[in-house]
């Protein structure tokens, strides 16, 4: 996960409007809630974003990513609630007549169109000159690796095809905001990659802000400047993705990114610089070495990545948070392994650990006895 | 398993006989040389020859064309836009009814249609006047009505099969309402006004019962001509016309049948 954060972690502080108070957000959303009859799809949402970013919508299927994409190009007028692009209201604003453009999930690419009419089609509505648009056409055409593909109608075309096609059509526009919905779902991995990358590149040259919408975790922290992360029509937390990863706000957050083992408990003792709470799931004291805004005695559950869990043979000495297990799964992933470890109270916990060497005889096991341990500062409290 | 094939295929041998026998036996005696029709008297196309002579039937086939073509296009244009109340206003209430309604049409038997329509221009023409007696008018409206049954089923199933999300991504790249009826939905559903512009033509070209009701002095149709030769017997040139019609019919039905095809195989967005 670390080193795929890496893209937008090389930014440098000043490229992050939402922590400059000075800054205007470029688009606002304002309480937006949409219902379809007595169902509400999105629940009163606000969301600020600012000029350039690459916004990545994440959560899992029918949470309401779509259909706020959807208000904000204006095929669904919401319920209640403001939108607000480079400030102007965008409230009765017809799809044409709004500076955004859609990636559709389904593609809507035009049937009866050749790829690159399907393409120039919004470059001529805008009244561009033949020559400009046959120029833009190729060029585009170039980037998402379709030249030799440009007579062909979307029926000839593969899945990873015509998304590339969906995609370059809205690309090409080049218009203030740009709204993807689930682009690279149907790419392999490698042309995923490679898109992400062309992705952020465009972004950054065009000064284009994107929001993306996916349900790819990886996606989201490859390509964004920030994530927000939505749960049944609601957002539950806006971050940078190493924010979301290591600081999840809630137990949904810290389990839809990434795995995380959760460890419920309740708390013996705070202070303004530790905390310990008492597990009896794992029948220990949990260490924690900084103040948490939690009172004596309340229920609290301690989530923990498995990287962050040190596996050993020999049991360390003088150590807070220590546990010890049986192996009862290894699972090789290549670049890394994962242990479930069993602790005496039957809990399973997941520890990740990076194969190092080629080939690691003396490595952890089958039904080792192993202690696992980890830093006062490796995991987090949450309360809700 | 081997039985029951030869079992299938001699059904099927004799259900196509069943069908297709009158049909081959009158194409093939549209080409007999003798007068009587029962009596082969050798090869000939002269009964053709007699038959593009014969005024009467070449002004009822003229007056038949027109009408088929003038109502399959009003067919078309009334069928589309019922189409599209039907599938596209969600929220119309009456819509299952209404659903339902036009294809009653489809099910009428002809003597009811024409009976109705009939009594109807008879009241209109007594309260506005209009239509001021029968004759192309008439049928051409009675056509037009049931022709627009048939074409609004067609054009129906089409536009349901279609994304609704093609229109809007034509909306989101700037093309104003008009400009994506006459862009993306109308060539979407292009197959489908087709096919039900040939299916309106030939249904008018065949009709009968209807346009007997609602014609008037000098509208005689083709059918009705036939009809009445048929009745003072039938002759070889009658069958030579019924050649010439089954002709037009099957190429029409298919090239429908072809242009529904093409639609469909085209509908992957
Ligand atoms: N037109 C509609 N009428 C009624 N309900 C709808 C409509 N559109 C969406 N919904 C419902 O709203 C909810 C959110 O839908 P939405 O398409 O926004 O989900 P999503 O987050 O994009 O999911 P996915 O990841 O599967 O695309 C779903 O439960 C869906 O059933
Ligand atoms: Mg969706």
């Amino acid at each position: 996960m670390s080193e795929q954060a890496s893209i937008t972690e090389s930014k440098p502080p000043e490229s992050k409007p939402w922590i400059d108070d000075t800054q205007q957000p470029f688009i606002r959303i304002r309480n937006i809630t949409k219902k379809f009859g007595e169902f509400i799809a999105v629940n009163n949402v606000s969301l600020d974003i600012y000029r350039g970013e690459l916004f990545c919508l994440l959560g899992g299927s029918g949470c309401g990513k779509s259909t706020l994409l959807r208000m904000l190009s204006g095929f669904e007028t919401p319920t209640s609630g403001a939108i607000e692009i480079d400030g102007q209201d965008m409230a009765g604003l017809a799809p044409h007549a709004r500076p955004t453009n859609m990636m559709f999930q389904s593609y809507a690419l035009f049937p009866h169109m050749s790829v690159e009419k399907n393409i120039a089609y919004g470059l001529h509505r805008d009244g561009l000159k033949r020559k400009e648009v046959n120029q833009r056409v190729s060029e585009i055409l170039t980037l998402v690796q379709l030249s030799d593909f440009a007579k062909r109608k979307p029926s000839q075309l593969s899945g990873g095809q015509r998304q590339r096609v969906a995609l370059a059509r809205a690309l090409v526009k080049k218009p203030k905001v740009l709204l993807l919905d689930e682009p690279l779902a149907a790419l392999d991995k490698k042309l995923r990659e490679e898109t992400q990358f062309e992705l952020v590149n465009i972004q950054e040259t065009l000064g284009v802000t994107f929001i993306v919408v996916t349900h790819d975790q990886e996606e989201a922290m490859t390509l964004s400047t920030r994530i927000g992360v939505m749960n049944a029509g609601e957002i539950v937390q806006i971050g940078e993705p190493r924010e979301i990863y290591e600081y999840p706000g809630s137990r949904f957050v810290a389990d839809f990114i990434g795995s995380v083992n959760v460890f419920e408990g309740q708390v013996t003792e705070e202070d303004t610089d530790f905390v310990i709470i008492r597990s009896p799931e794992i029948k220990a004291d949990i260490f924690v070495s900084h103040g948490v805004s939690c009172t004596s005695n309340q229920k609290v559950a301690y989530a923990i990545r498995p990287e962050k869990i040190r596996m050993s043979l020999e049991r360390p000495k003088g150590v807070k948070n220590l546990l010890s297990g049986t192996v009862e799964e290894i699972a090789y992933m290549g670049n890394l392994s994962v242990y479930q470890v069993k602790l005496a109270t039957g809990k399973i916990v997941r520890v990740t650990q990076p194969n190092l060497v080629r080939t690691d005889q003396n490595s952890i096991t089958w039904e080792d006895e192993v202690s696992l341990t980890w830093d006062g500062a490796a995991g987090v409290v949450l309360t809700s | 398993m081997k039985k029951r094939s030869l079992f299938i295929i001699i059904a099927g041998i004799l259900g196509f006989i069943f069908l297709y026998a009158p049909i081959v036996s009158l194409v093939i005696f549209s080409f007999n040389e003798s007068k009587l029709v029962t009596v082969w008297g050798g090869f000939s196309t002269k009964w053709y020859g007699e038959l593009l002579q014969d005024p009467q039937i070449l002004g009822a086939a003229w007056i038949s064309l027109k009408i088929a073509f003038v109502s399959a296009t009003l067919a078309i244009v009334i069928g589309t836009i019922a189409a599209f109340v039907l599938v596209r206003f969600k929220r119309f209430r009456t819509r299952t009814l209404l659903s339902g309604m036009i294809t009653a049409p489809l099910v009428m038997p002809e003597v009811i249609t024409g009976l109705s329509l009939l009594l109807l221009f008879v009241a209109m023409q007594g309260l506005i006047g209009w239509p001021a007696g029968r004759g192309m008018t008439t049928i051409i409206i009675s056509h037009a009505t049931f022709g627009a049954a048939y074409a609004a089923v067609v054009i129906q199933s089409r536009l349901v099969d279609m994304d609704l999300s093609i229109e809007e991504s034509a909306a989101d790249l700037g093309a104003k309402p008009v400009r994506v009826f006459f862009d993306i939905t109308l060539p979407v559903i292009a197959p489908a006004l087709v096919s039900g512009w040939l299916l309106a033509f030939t249904l008018s070209l065949d009709d009968l019962v209807i346009a007997s009701f609602v014609s008037g002095p000098g509208s005689s149709t083709l059918p009705m001509v036939i009809f009445s030769k048929v009745r003072l017997g039938v002759t070889p040139e009658i069958n030579a016309l019924a050649t010439i019609i089954i002709l037009i019919v099957s190429v029409g039905v298919i090239a429908a049948a072809l242009s529904m095809q093409k639609g469909k195989n085209n509908n992957v967005s």
